[in-house]
């Protein structure tokens, strides 16, 4: 396996589960590729060993606080938000670059002000905590400013390669046009990673989903301001974590081949497929930010040219690639997806346990989003029916975390069957912490 | 891998499929021929059996088409003084599952003996490849080890094949669990020619035949451990009947650590007359299921040219859909001094065409 030269950064080891075994005629490929990342030195618990600081941590972090108007209403939101960027700070490593911004129709630098990036030590993240005192509630909302301002920020440190941002709101975009925070999305990507969470229940889940989406990083609710303190320690631990910067799973397709998907599918459900960058002849680059020690499931699906019984391909080379500083990538790993033309009935009806768990996953999030949204549009049947079919694969797949969220939203009466009812007066925060996590997969069942 | 023994490697059947077609229809196009080699272009270098491009990765994919290229063992030839084989992946299976190893030596006293062992990987099975392979190069392993110190050939064939099975069993534990899939398991067929006779042993459904030249008293030498033959034995059903079911080539016995009991059958058989011994797998007995039809495909100077003969069996197999691996090992006999006047064994299975007359 490729090494790279620097110390403390993770190993990566790519696994790939799928039936290769294809009927006569057959062309659709799909493999789940899981990609390992360890030995980084750093898992983002508190308990980890510290890094070797000699050059310094090579990461920059920028919070991005909603100081809108609404913040005040009821005040605790602001205060929580104070608390917890404290928190945050405090979970910053010495060495880290770091700033904070105030975000309402327009972005403010907090700390430490001057276009610059601060380096935290105990000295720095006093000064930044003291400075908290300027998140003042006063304003409208439009976030394509903040993300720009963490951009500029970033761009003050060329040097540091791990880029992330904390961004908090509790309202709709509603001070800017939904085009322009889609054009500073299409600018940012890419440049910097950054995890959204929506305080309260009046903001928008869509909207800030596709924030985090674009910027490869998690998107939660913290329906209690209460907690947000406790959750900003943990993002920020988890940014602390990383140690390897804009890693991209590599698709290489044979000719007269395509990829109709590439999604991630743990520890979240995401596709990907749009986010493609050609790097070669038959190859694509699909985006996956920043790496610590973790491990992560991509579900691959290849359409091939028809071969005859007898024959076999190589129907993808998955690799997972980091971008180096001369231009040129570095692969970390690779493995191979398949195809074999079987006339064997019984090898080619099975479907690879992994890709059939996968498969229900995503299912289970569209449904849940379905139900959500027909329910919106009062359509009482259609959601009912929705959620029926999520509970079951919940159930089913034991993700038991989903199946605890939907049954705050409808009682479930069968879960095999998926026979549910509404509940009634079913509570905001409940519907929204439903539908914001209802991409959360968990991982196969390890058979007995 | 018998490469001590002083066997040799023969060149690839030279073929060119330099294309400029795209891969699709390559791909597409049903083959009738034995698989090639190596395909090497003009300027040197291997070139894609698919599309014709001349790159080819280090895990053996086209950089252009992915198609996999061949494999050693998608056809392989070895052909010895005395003994010949030659096995092919045929056409509907990706890899090839059968194995083959055929061997020369010597007696003690000086006389020659040889050795084949042919035998197939099961393919609901994990790894059958790698089944077969060991199998076939454990038993031709110590078989000439037995003879090579004057052993009995018939006890040696038990043992070897009891050797064999335990081979097999252990590679139970040696590779990545299949939880799904039984563990390895592989048929074998082995021959001895020395001293005038041919020993010869099986588990499984790989056959053995005798073709005296002229054809006529060609026969079976073999019992196949098949639900068919079952059937036929305990005179449940008559022969097409048998065969003609589903169930027919479901094996009864085999080598692998999931088989209740291993039990070698063993026979010895002095050539009444010049001719060849064959051992195959059932991808060619399957077209030529009789030894009367089976012995109208094998060419004539079978005996003298066993090499070609092994290969046009191949061919013609091929030809006829290669639906599975297909594995022959050729061993040419002169009439043994031992051979007493002829008298059918309980196994034989003689073939008398109508108003023919055996001369006992």
């Amino acid at each position: 396996m490729a090494r790279l030269a620097k110390s403390n950064l993770p190993q990566f080891a790519v696994d790939i589960f799928q039936n290769e075994y294809l009927a006569e005629g057959a062309r659709e490929v799909n493999a789940i590729v899981t990609v390992t990342a360890t030995g980084g030195g750093t898992s983002g618990s508190v308990s980890a060993q510290p890094v070797n600081f000699a050059d310094g941590p090579d990461a920059a972090v920028v919070i991005m606080v909603d100081c809108s108007g609404s913040m005040d209403y009821p005040s605790d939101k602001i205060r929580a938000a104070r608390e917890a960027t404290a928190a945050a700070i405090d979970a910053v490593r010495d060495g880290v670059a770091f700033a904070v911004v105030a975000g309402t129709h327009e972005a403010k630098e907090v700390y430490p002000g001057g276009g610059q990036l601060a380096v935290a030590h105990a000295g720095s993240r006093e000064e930044a905590k003291q400075s908290l005192r300027r998140l003042t509630p006063s304003g409208g909302t439009a976030i394509g400013t903040w993300l720009s301002k963490a951009e500029q920020l970033f761009h003050s440190r060329r040097d540091i390669s791990i880029r992330h941002g904390i961004l908090l709101t509790d309202g709709r975009n509603e001070h800017e046009n939904p085009n322009d925070l889609q054009r500073t999305l299409d600018r940012v990507q890419g440049h910097f990673t950054a995890d959204c969470r929506g305080v309260g229940t009046d903001w928008e889940i869509q909207e800030l989903r596709r924030i985090s989406s674009a910027l490869l990083g998690t998107v939660d609710i913290v329906a209690d301001p209460a907690g947000l303190a406790d959750d900003f320690r943990a993002m920020m631990e988890n940014a602390m974590g990383k140690e390897v910067a804009d890693v991209a799973l590599r698709v290489w397709t044979p000719a007269n081949a395509a990829v109709k998907f590439v999604k991630q599918v743990a520890p979240t459900v995401e596709d990907l497929s749009g986010r493609r960058k050609e790097s070669g002849p038959r190859a694509g680059d699909y985006p996956t930010g920043s790496w610590g020690d973790e491990s992560r499931d991509y579900h691959v699906c290849i359409e091939v040219p028809s071969a005859a019984v007898g024959s076999e391909m190589l129907a993808g080379r998955i690799s997972l690639v980091v971008p180096q500083p001369d231009g040129t990538t570095e692969v970390l790993s690779q493995g191979l997806v398949k195809a074999v033309w079987t006339d064997d009935i019984a090898a080619s009806t099975k479907i690879s346990p992994q890709v059939a768990h996968y498969t229900g996953q995503a299912d289970l999030a569209k449904a849940i989003q379905e139900g959500m949204e027909a329910h919106r549009r009062g359509d009482v049947d259609n959601a009912t029916s929705k959620l029926g079919k999520a509970v079951q694969l919940a159930h089913e797949s034991g993700n038991e975390d989903t199946f605890r969220l939907l049954a705050k939203v409808v009682d479930v009466v069968d879960p095999k069957e998926g026979t549910v009812r509404f509940r009634k007066n079913v509570s905001e925060a409940d519907s929204m912490t439903l539908e914001t996590r209802s991409t959360k997969t968990v991982r196969v069942k390890k058979t007995p | 891998m018998p490469g001590a023994t002083g066997d040799f490697l023969l060149a690839a059947p030279a073929q060119l499929l330099v294309s400029e077609e795209e891969p699709e229809s390559e791909l597409d196009h049903a083959p009738t021929e034995p698989n090639p080699v190596v395909v090497i272009a003009p300027g040197g270098g291997p070139v894609c059996v698919g599309c014709g491009a001349q790159r080819i990765d280090a895990d053996g994919y086209c950089e252009a088409c992915g198609r996999a290229q061949p494999r050693p063992r998608d056809h392989q030839e070895r052909a010895l003084a005395g003994v010949t084989g030659v096995s092919d992946r045929g056409h509907r299976h990706h890899r090839n599952e059968d194995a083959f190893a055929v061997a020369a030596t010597s007696r003690p006293g000086g006389s020659p003996a040889v050795v084949a062992v042919v035998c197939d990987g099961v393919s609901s099975a994990t790894r059958p490849d790698e089944a077969s392979q060991a199998a076939a190069d454990t038993a031709s392993e110590y078989l000439l080890e037995a003879l090579e110190s004057g052993a009995d050939p018939k006890p040696a064939m038990h043992a070897a094949i009891m050797a064999a099975a335990q081979r097999v069993e252990e590679l139970a534990n040696e590779g990545p669990l299949e939880p799904s899939r039984n563990s390895p398991a592989c048929t074998i067929v082995s021959a001895i020619a020395a001293d005038g006779e041919v020993t010869v042993g099986w588990v499984g459904d790989s056959r053995a035949y005798w073709f005296p030249d002229e054809r006529a008293g060609s026969e079976r030498l073999t019992v196949d451990d098949s639900w068919a033959a079952r059937m036929v034995e305990a005179g449940l059903m008559e022969e097409a009947e048998a065969y003609a079911d589903a169930r027919a080539h479901a094996i009864t016995g085999w080598l692998g650590a999931d088989a209740v009991e291993v039990e070698p059958h063993t026979t010895v058989f002095a050539p009444p007359s010049a001719g060849v011994v064959l051992i195959c797998t059932d991808g060619l007995w399957n077209y030529w299921e009789s030894a009367a039809d089976l012995g109208a495909v094998v060419p004539a100077d079978a005996r003298t040219r066993p090499l070609e003969a092994a290969q046009e069996l191949v061919r013609f197999a091929c030809e006829r859909g290669g639906h599975d691996n297909i594995t022959v090992a050729v061993l040419p006999c002169l009439a043994s001094p031992l051979s007493t006047p002829y008298t059918p064994t309980e196994l034989s299975l003689p073939v008398l065409g109508a108003g023919e007359k055996r001369e006992i």
